[in-house]
């Protein structure tokens, strides 16, 4: 289940985070949500959702003023110069799990959200309050970026803040600056329910209809893991038995078929040997390799035995 | 110096061990095959083994750029081939801290391209219960750096500005580096792994050009009781464009090399453009005499990736007397090529951070010989 707003605004009652709350109706842009939080209370951010070519994902929190040049931050990121798009609305569904219009700092508490990349303005720092959603947009809440950075240290996170509005250069003596940031894994958000038996489908929530989204969040299938839930099938190879064999299976009877036609037994299956020897070990490498690491990682999760 | 020098590793593997799982196909033996210099010491370290006494393999990488080539994976193939042929361990090193230096990047930065590589590293298919892979910026310390310190010990500031080059301009991290490189050489060095095992030989499948780094080991373990490394050096794999030595991939020059993230598209182009071909330049010429297959690169790659000896042999034969074209070869060469790098990227979409961190723990390998 992803996290309601309540349970945010508790959460951070508990770390003893000070903060404003204004409840107003849904808003949808910057624009709506300034007439019923004046900037008197804190300074309005505006939150992007992007993605890049390899399915990494990133929140981009800015002042409102902040000219977010998206050229410069895909070079900066070490993507190129048109590796950065805003991400598609399933993504916001399936990872923030929060709705249109909600973007915002604190969606990374979701588990689903644990390889999304938070990059924040730096100018937050110099203001006394900064105004988020609280993963509702039909709430505010004004906080101190002291504040933010103690809730993102409580789920495990470091404050990434960062000058937005630089340019600088990136060549061949000048690392990208923010290639750092660039999360370590990619996720692969369906677009539609998927095929294999083993996954349920999903159910879709948010679409774009005008109509202002009911601010709830969308309930996960697999416990708010999206990695998994989503798992593309060939990597299926290398952890589950059947898919294993099955690959093997294909590979061998697909030569089988090719090179059967009227050779000898024993020549036949000299060329198996020789064929297929070197794939197959590869592969079973790579089982072995992930079924270590899964007992390994089970290993630093385990409790240690009852005395 | 005297020794074998330069003879083909698999005949003198073969020599010594009456069956070698596999074979590496890119060893000299065949025209415009790698280039291995086999040391002396190589051979006192497999005639060992001969007798029941291990080794274990140890190699490296300077993670610089994440993008990996085929030239950057061909010597961990080789260490592959090397640790299945004779089920022993191997340690990786990943020099975070070096390129830290050199390459100025910043702490974060190194650490993480060390993990982005160990990713295309694991994909080649090392057996997580035989290989440890470290990163220095983690791993230095403890038994490691007493070791490095030992070594430290043995050579003088003028020494060390003579094998490496150094001079009053250079920072002193860079001064201090080359121990961190020596010291993986030494069982002592890995008390997780080897314990008590002081007598345990290295073998170090390197690339030639760091090979100042392991003369300075080897002059210095005598001194501290230790058994010198022995080293396999191989010269740079080919660039597409260049043949000779003098042409390596470079990781600056994206059409000089194949990388692994490139597409069935990009691989045909880069091969069709930029290999350099021995063919020669007219048809009727070629059929009359032939390619020329020392400075051919297309057969060059072919003989390092493609598994089939006989049709390996064919090629040649055909390419060489004229009877095959230059296109048919690309064309070969580019179905070869973007299956290797097919696997690679669909092993290497299976290496979870869980993976990665269970090749990096500092844990026993109780099954490192088997």
């Amino acid at each position: 289940m992803g996290f309601s707003k309540d349970h945010l605004l508790a959460r951070l009652q508990e770390l003893q985070i000070d903060y404003s709350k204004y409840e107003h109706p849904p808003v949808l842009t910057v624009e709506e949500q300034a007439k019923y939080v004046s900037s008197s209370e804190g300074a309005l951010s505006k939150n992007l959702f992007l993605k890049d070519k390899k399915n990494r994902y990133y929140i981009v929190s800015a002042m409102t003023d902040t000219k977010v040049d998206m050229k410069v931050l895909s070079q900066r990121l070490g993507l190129g110069k048109g590796g950065i798009r805003m991400a598609p609305e399933e993504a916001l569904s399936e990872l923030l799990q929060v709705s249109l219009g909600c973007v915002t700092p604190f969606a990374v508490v979701n588990e689903s959200a644990r390889d999304v990349s938070l990059l924040l303005d730096q100018k937050f720092k110099n203001q006394a309050l900064c105004i988020f959603h609280p993963l509702s947009n039909d709430v505010s809440v004004s906080l101190n970026t002291l504040g933010l950075d103690k809730f993102l240290q409580s789920i495990g996170r470091d404050s990434v803040y960062i000058d937005l509005e630089a340019n600088p250069v990136v060549g061949r003596d000048q690392p990208p600056d923010l290639a750092v940031y660039v999360p370590s894994n990619s996720v692969v958000v369906p677009e539609f329910p998927t095929k294999t038996a083993s996954i349920q489908t999903a159910s879709k929530n948010v679409s774009a209809e005008k109509t202002k989204p009911v601010a709830s969040a969308k309930p996960s299938k697999l416990a708010g893991n999206v990695k998994s839930a989503v798992e593309d099938s060939a990597l299926l190879v290398f952890k589950n038995p059947e898919k294993f064999v099955e690959e093997i299976l294909d590979k061998t009877t697909a030569l089988l078929l090719s090179e059967g036609k009227g050779e000898n037994v024993e020549a036949l299956a000299e060329t198996f040997r020789k064929r297929l020897t070197s794939e197959f070990t590869h592969l079973a490498v790579m089982y072995k390799n992930t079924a270590y690491s899964q007992g390994f990682y089970a290993g630093t999760q385990s409790q240690p035995k009852r005395p | 110096m005297h020794g074998v020098r330069g003879g083909p590793i698999v005949s003198l593997l073969r020599r010594r061990k009456k069956t070698i799982v596999g074979r590496w196909n890119g060893v000299s033996g065949r025209n415009g095959g790698w280039m291995v210099v086999v040391l002396q010491v190589v051979v006192e370290v497999l005639d060992a083994y001969e007798r029941g006494d291990k080794f274990y393999l140890y190699t490296g990488r300077g993670p610089s750029s994440e993008a990996l080539h085929l030239g950057h994976l061909i010597p961990f193939m080789f260490t592959k081939y090397l640790q299945e042929a004779f089920k022993v361990p191997l340690v990786i090193q990943l020099t975070d801290d070096e390129k830290c230096m050199w390459k100025n990047l910043s702490v974060e930065e190194s650490q993480r391209l060390a993990r982005e590589n160990a990713k295309d590293i694991i994909a080649c298919g090392f057996d997580v219960t035989k290989t440890f892979i470290f990163s220095d910026f983690d791993y230095v310390g403890g038994a490691f750096y007493k070791n490095m310190v030992k070594v430290a010990k043995c050579v003088t500031l003028n020494k060390a500005m003579g094998i490496f080059g150094f001079s009053g301009e250079d920072h002193i991290g860079k001064l201090s580096f080359p121990p961190v490189q020596a010291v993986p050489s030494f069982p002592s060095s890995f008390p997780h792994l080897f314990p008590g095992n002081d007598k345990l030989r290295c073998l170090i499948p390197c690339a030639i050009d760091q090979d100042p780094y392991f003369r300075m080991t080897r002059d210095v373990a005598p001194r501290l009781g230790y058994s010198k490394p022995a080293l396999i050096e191989s010269s740079f794999f080919p660039a597409l464009q260049a043949s000779g030595e003098n042409g390596k991939m470079s990781a600056s020059d994206p059409n000089s090399a194949i990388y692994v993230t490139d597409t069935a598209k990009e691989i045909k182009n880069k091969i069709n453009r930029y290999a350099f071909s021995g063919g020669q330049d007219s048809i009727e010429k070629h059929r009359e005499i032939g390619a020329n297959l020392e400075v051919d690169i297309p057969v060059k790659y072919l003989s390092f990736f493609l598994d089939d000896d006989t049709e390996l042999e064919h090629i040649k034969k055909e390419y060489g007397e004229g009877r095959m074209l230059t296109g048919e070869v690309k064309k070969r060469l580019t179905e070869v090529l973007t299956e290797k790098v097919e696997r690679h990227r669909m092993a290497r979409a299976a290496v979870t951070d869980e993976m990665v961190d269970a090749f990096m723990a500092v844990r026993p390998l109780p099954s490192m010989f088997e």
